[in-house]
């Protein structure tokens, strides 16, 4: 007879015994995985900061374990925010506590990003972490290691440092296992793409065998910073309205509906109250938990809520995605390169943008040959795994008829897709794909189709040109032999001038050049 | 006379040399113009191809068609046309004959201009030949030789530069003289024979000069190798106009015989564009459809083809007259056809003993 033992684990225990969630499930989607949790969390420092991000990545090897495996110091620094001294020890070594439990568009949402990376190294090395952070006063040094039971940060030192040069930022200081090898093309792909996505962030990456990576700055212009927003009434689940109940300060459920959820006004707020059959005057505090179910349930199928707000958003905007792709992709004046945000859209009370483009040309055929490169972002971190899973790819290869745009098989083509919303619609924990919301599938195929039809003139004109080309090469080649052997059937002398002929037949040409230029001027 | 012979030719070459340079000057002129060059001619095209029961031939039509070199399309072609123009001018500036295999290979050592087929440098040729008017002899482009001719006639090569005065029996070969560019060129002297017979196959040639036709009926004999070239019926047509002798043509009795005897005697839809290839006073005279019935031939049942081609030539304006008419309709009526050879079952030379006597007895 076996007795069976309930009980209770930490955030940081469960997080220990179920790493793979987070990504951490092999020791070369670990490097991956860290690097990726520890960059996007400087990246959104920088940008709370306003200050175009400036960030320097270290991969040092300490000792190689067994088999392909080894030990690397891993180093991160940037020039963001940086965290109040009594903040850091939670901020860092603590599950499920950060800045990001708001409804913001960020880049990570578990809100475990830095702290699993460090949890992963400690379990894996057993060596505390080394945080130092200032924002413009003393800086400060933590050297710590995570209570995993409790899920409590332990501080082993706490050294205060003077700052005369007024620096500020964070650095992330920790020692994992890990195998770079096998992952460096991905993560090499990962900052390119990342790059890509911020061409106001300079990063700079220096992997184990000393190599250097740099990724320049291409503007200093940032996106806007994304408001907080309250929920939207569509958005909305059970727990989270429970939770909103038990904390209001309300006198009524009218009163509680304007002040807690974004687009009701007191009409609105009377109206949908009245088709949930709830009185407007009803205390929050006497509503049952029935109550509050029949409430979520109306607000899905209730029409009248103004359209989620999409301040909270924050596409990268056409200008700066254009700017990043021409920088990573190198483009040329010769490529073509067509670049759509679209307007506001939600699904299921989320608002969402949806952002693409598609580049093509000399530049694009030299790096990838011929076929379709599909490039992924949500809330501007690149997606590198199960890209033909996703609803990016479905829409890509399914959804659009390329040969309607002029597209066949052998063009080169990068398509690259921003989705960004308070909620990325993955399909897994593992957040790598997107699934296929109707409504977001709906938004990546118009935004596909708009940048297809600037394509579609463009290849038409490229090929309208080759032939103007390739008609004056022909006439180029024949209009002097006519001149030749009239010559000599005539047993003339001189040769006939055929530069006239030649003129006339190469009119066409700049003013088709003259238009391939234009062709991105096409409204999305 | 061998002067005006020498001049005849001189005169000929000279004339073919001034339409291709004056071909040259007009493209010249064109460029200078500064305008895409072109070039008018008649279109040979099936609809403008016309039976004329006066020359008793086919002719081209009024309608015209352009060449030119202002679009994609047509400046290859029309460069090439010109290359041949000049390439037929080096020719005979220069003396020299080429065939038009030499003149499709001559072509692939140009770059830019080499045809794609023998095909396509013999279309280009026969453009040549409407624009200008000439056939392309004259311009000393010659297909392969085939045929020869046997018998007591005299003639003075023209022909090549080495061979010029030259004078020839045309009974030294019992195989015969091949019809080439020589003969072809050649001055037509004298004859002691009062008639031409013209045979499509060299066996029953062969048996004809075995047999001393050409000596027992004062012949001289042409075999053509199935349908005559060009060449050939040049000869036959001199043979005919110049020296005044009578042609009867003997072939085989079916539908493709009576195309061999109708080529010789009117042309062909091809050459609607050229005259001086036909002799519509030659008469065919075997092997008919009443012979077969008379003399109780061993046939051959008539095919799907040639039952086609037998219905398709009795309404073709060529076949008009009585003789041809009435013919057809006899091998119709049979469905049956019998080859020259038919007669080797009557013995070998009954041919030549029994039924040419009777046949010519008969005209």
């Amino acid at each position: 007879m076996t007795e069976i033992v309930y009980q209770s684990i930490s955030p940081s225990d469960f997080f220990y015994r179920n790493r793979e969630i987070a990504g951490f499930s092999n020791p070369s989607r670990a490097v991956y995985a860290a690097v990726r949790e520890l960059l996007e969390n400087s990246l959104d420092a920088c940008e709370r900061q306003r200050v175009p991000p400036d960030i320097f990545l270290r991969l040092t090897e300490v000792s190689s374990s067994e088999g392909d495996t080894s030990t690397y110091i891993m180093r991160i620094e940037d020039n963001g925010t940086g965290l109040p001294p009594d903040q850091i020890p939670s901020a860092f070594c603590r599950v499920f506590y950060g800045s990001k439990y708001t409804l913001q568009q960020s880049r990570g949402t578990f809100g475990l990003g830095g702290t699993i990376t460090i949890l992963y190294g400690q379990i894996t090395t057993h060596q505390p972490v080394t945080i130092t952070s200032s924002t413009g006063g003393d800086i400060h040094e933590f050297t710590m290691m995570i209570d995993i039971e409790r899920n409590e940060p332990m501080i082993l030192k706490h050294k205060v440092l003077g700052n005369k040069k007024g620096w500020r930022g964070t650095v992330v200081h920790l020692q994992m296992e890990g195998d770079y090898s096998r992952i460096k093309s991905r993560l090499l792909d990962y900052l390119k793409q990342t790059a890509m996505v911020s061409p106001y962030a300079d990063l700079t990456f220096v992997d184990p065998v000393g190599r250097l990576f740099r990724f320049e700055r291409g503007t200093d212009m940032m996106p806007p910073l994304p408001q907080a927003v309250k929920p939207h009434p569509h958005g909305i689940d059970v727990e989270n309205f429970r939770r909103l109940v038990s904390i209001t300060k309300a006198k009524s459920m009218k009163e509680f509906m304007t002040e807690h959820f974004q687009g009701v006004g007191s009409k609105t707020a009377d109206n949908f109250l009245k088709s949930a059959e709830i009185g407007n005057r009803t205390r929050p505090s006497s509503m049952k938990p029935e109550d509050i179910v029949t409430l979520v349930r109306a607000a899905r199928e209730f029409k009248d809520f103004k359209r989620p707000d999409a301040t909270c958003l924050s596409p990268i905007g056409e200008e700066l995605l254009e700017k990043g792709i021409r920088k990573e992709l190198g483009l040329t004046e010769h490529d073509f390169l067509k670049v759509v945000s679209r307007k506001p859209s939600t699904y299921l009370g989320f608002p969402f943008i949806v952002e693409a483009a598609i580049a093509t040309g000399p530049s694009i055929r030299k790096q990838f040959k011929t076929g379709t490169t599909i490039i992924r972002f949500a809330n501007r971190i690149p997606l590198l795994f199960d890209e033909s899973s996703g609803v990016v790819w479905k829409v890509v290869n399914k959804n659009i008829h390329w040969d309607t745009y002029n597209v066949s098989s052998d063009t080169p083509m990068v398509v690259v897709v921003h989705v960004c919303s308070t909620k990325i619609p993955y399909k897994t924990v593992g957040k790598e794909y997107m699934a296929d919301q109707p409504e977001v599938e709906k938004e990546l195929t118009n935004v596909i189709r708009t940048s297809a039809r600037s394509l579609r003139l463009f290849i038409s004109r490229s090929i309208r040109i080759a032939r103007e080309r390739r008609r004056l090469d022909i006439f180029a080649k024949y209009l002097p032999k006519i001149a030749e052997f009239s010559t000599k059937l005539s047993d003339k002398e001189i040769l006939p001038d055929i530069e006239p002929l030649l003129t006339a037949v190469s009119r066409a040409i700049p003013e088709v050049e003259q238009k391939i230029k234009e062709v991105p001027t096409i409204d999305g | 006379m061998t002067d005006s012979v020498i001049n005849e030719t001189e005169r000929r070459r000279e004339a073919t040399e001034t339409s291709l340079k004056q071909l040259g000057s007009l493209i010249y002129e064109q460029i200078q113009n500064r305008e895409f060059p072109w070039i008018m001619m008649q279109s040979r095209s099936s609809d403008n191809i016309n039976y004329d029961d006066e020359l008793r031939q086919f002719i081209l039509g009024d309608r015209t068609v352009r060449r030119h070199s202002r679009n994609v399309r047509n400046i290859r072609p029309f460069t090439q046309f010109l290359w041949t123009a000049w390439f037929a001018r080096e020719l005979v500036r220069l003396k020299k004959t080429s065939t038009l295999r030499e003149v499709y290979y001559s072509a692939r050592g140009q770059r830019d201009i080499e045809f794609t087929g023998q095909t396509e440098s013999d279309y280009t040729i026969t453009d040549l030949e409407v624009a200008l008017n000439t056939p392309r002899e004259s311009m000393n482009i010659y297909p392969k030789d085939r045929g020869a001719i046997f018998g007591d006639l005299n003639i003075e090569y023209t022909f090549p530069p080495a061979y010029e005065g030259r004078m020839k029996n045309l009974t030294d070969n019992p195989d015969g003289a091949p019809i080439g560019r020589s003969l072809t060129s050649s001055k037509l002297v004298d004859t002691t024979a009062d008639k031409v017979i013209v045979i499509e196959k060299d066996a029953m040639f062969s048996r004809f000069v075995e047999e001393k036709v050409h000596e027992k009926h004062n012949a001289i004999l042409i075999q053509t190798e199935g349908i005559p070239s060009r060449s050939a019926r040049m000869v036959i047509r001199r043979l005919n106009k110049d020296m005044g002798l009578p042609i009867y043509i003997f072939t085989d009795g079916d539908p493709w015989g009576l195309h061999i005897a109708m080529v010789i005697i009117s042309g062909s839809a091809v050459a609607a564009h050229l005259r001086g290839l036909t002799t519509p006073d030659a008469k065919w005279i075997g092997v008919w459809g009443t012979d077969v019935l008379k003399y109780k031939l061993p046939t051959e049942n008539l095919t799907e083809q040639d039952l086609k081609r037998l219905k398709e030539i009795k309404d073709d304006p060529r076949y008009v007259d009585e003789l041809w008419q009435r013919e057809i309709d006899i091998f119709l009526k049979m469905g049956k056809k019998a080859e020259l050879e038919a007669f080797s079952a009557l013995g070998l030379t009954y041919i030549v003993d029994e039924y040419l006597p009777e046949k010519l007895e008969s005209l």
